[in-house]
């Protein structure tokens, strides 16, 4: 796969094919917290339709890296974009952008006050002005995906944490986003409830999505990711398919880390 | 007894006159403040600063500065009296609505701190969560936040609101005819202030108690469960 840095072939491109190969490009990305170099000359590219799961230790950058990718954090040096589209500054542009990138939280973050059914259709209502009934048609059909519909006039604090991981799913797909990013999704559920969330990213990576996936879920790794990157101490360390890095990863740093993980 | 007798009548009128005062005011208060609230949240530098200097200035003058310069300073000074000077009702009409305009201006400010302080309450991760679906500041603000924050501080609005009622009597000093004027009128009438006193504070209990309590039945009711 050969990647163009220049916006211009890259649009020409678009024209074309009806859209970049590339969606998901990070080039050059640095960050710091403070004193802290949380993110050291990241280069990242994503093809259309891949689920790439980033794995590394806490600390190691993996969900701010996952944040700078939408601007929920800013960087200090380098250039994201999504499918050819440059990552804009504040404004309208950068809420077009945000409308194309689905993101799902570790803390879930449904609307509180909101719900189920008012928390998938708002953003489709407000940001896509659909009408009312599309909107409710597709939210919906998506809690029907997801296996919430029968919980669709609930609120968020009566279900359970893998109930409205699952409806916090459903209400970035309403959006229709080009890139789904996944922020340590299961790491704030009870273990029984890990699978239900699962099950529907599986299914999800299978239906063609691009995925982003910060995760410790080491199978949801090897069944469901085309590319395993890991992480440490603000670097990409490894860049590989799952098979490779779980059977015979790179680094010393990679070795031990799944030495840790996977010996309990 | 003879008291209630003879001044029945304008007591209910005044008392009629400082309901109107007060709520006038609250509506006001409540779209200043909300609006104060934003500004103090913006990313715009120049609104929050503007903002806080309005809330400081205001929050920390007399509120009788306040309505004074209403009266003197915006009407007698600037002529800006907020009614057609034909109106045969145009000097009452005047001080009235420049003392809502005053209570409106000072309880606002806060009003303001109240909201903040509710919107500080809020999680981050639901603007967090509002954003990264596309909506922009003022969408988030007013579809996630604002009315997460509304709820969480309607306790402290009941109290304001109980604060502006009593507040109200200061428009006696430019000749309102609520309450507090007719308080002081019986009482160098009739030199019985205790009884008088009495009476008054009896009226504004009658405003204010049921005021708290529904208040605290609204805050309960409309609490935001996480």
């Amino acid at each position: 796969m050969t990647i163009s840095q220049n916006p211009e072939t890259t649009l020409d491109r678009d024209a074309e094919t009806g859209g970049s190969q590339l969606m998901i490009s990070m080039q050059g990305v640095n960050k710091h917290f403070g004193p802290l170099h949380v993110l050291r000359d990241i280069d990242l590219e994503v093809a259309r339709g891949q689920v790439v799961v980033i794995l590394g230790p806490s600390g190691s950058g993996k969900s701010t890296l996952c944040r700078t990718i939408n601007r929920l954090e800013t960087v200090d040096a380098g250039s994201i974009s999504i499918d050819g589209r440059a990552l804009p500054q504040e404004g309208k542009a950068l809420t077009r952008y945000r409308a194309d990138v689905g993101m799902v939280f570790q803390s879930f973050n449904l609307f509180a006050h909101k719900t189920i059914l008012e928390n998938v259709m708002l953003a489709p209502l407000k940001v896509r002005r659909l009408s009312k009934v599309a909107a409710r048609d597709r939210a919906m059909a998506l809690l029907e995906r997801v296996g919430i519909a029968n919980q669709a006039d609930k609120l968020p604090a009566q279900l359970s944490g893998g109930q409205q991981q699952r409806v916090a799913i459903a209400r970035a797909l309403a959006m229709e986003p080009k890139v789904m990013l996944f922020d340590e999704p299961t790491s704030a559920l009870d273990p029984e409830m890990v699978t239900e969330v699962l099950d529907v990213m599986t299914s999800l990576a299978k239906g063609g999505m691009t995925m982003l996936v910060v995760t410790h879920e080491m199978g949801f790794a090897r069944r469901a990711a085309d590319r395993v990157v890991f992480m440490a101490g603000g670097q990409i360390l490894e860049d590989t398919t799952p098979g490779q890095f779980f059977t015979a990863p790179a680094t010393a740093r990679a070795r031990d880390f799944l030495g840790k993980i996977l010996s309990h | 007894m003879e008291i209630l007798t003879e001044y029945g009548d304008q007591l209910l009128t005044a008392f009629i006159r400082t309901i109107q005062l007060a709520a006038l005011s609250a509506v006001g208060a409540l779209v200043l403040g909300t609006l104060l609230a934003a500004m103090r949240v913006s990313p715009v530098w120049a609104l929050r600063t503007v903002a806080t200097a309005y809330v400081n200035i205001v929050r920390n003058t007399p509120l009788t500065l306040v309505v004074l310069f209403a009266s003197f300073g915006l009407a007698q000074q600037l002529g800006i009296t907020l009614v057609d000077a034909k109106s045969p009702t145009s000097i009452t009409d005047s001080s009235f609505r420049l003392a809502v305009l005053a209570f409106s201006l000072y309880t606002a400010t806060f009003v303001c701190e109240s909201i903040r302080a509710g919107v500080n309450t809020i999680p981050v991760g639901q603007s967090e969560a509002a954003r990264s679906l596309g909506l922009g500041f003022t969408q988030g603000l007013r579809y996630i936040v604002l009315p997460q924050a509304f709820r969480a501080v309607i306790g402290p609005l009941g109290s304001i609101l109980i604060a502006l009622i009593k507040n109200t009597t200061v428009a006696s000093v430019i000749g309102v005819a609520e309450a507090a004027l007719l308080m002081k009128e019986v009482i160098e009438n009739t030199s019985a202030l205790i009884v008088v006193g009495l009476i008054f504070a009896l009226g504004f209990m009658c405003l204010t108690l049921p005021t708290g309590a529904a208040f605290s039945h609204l805050s309960k009711k409309l609490a935001v469960r996480t």
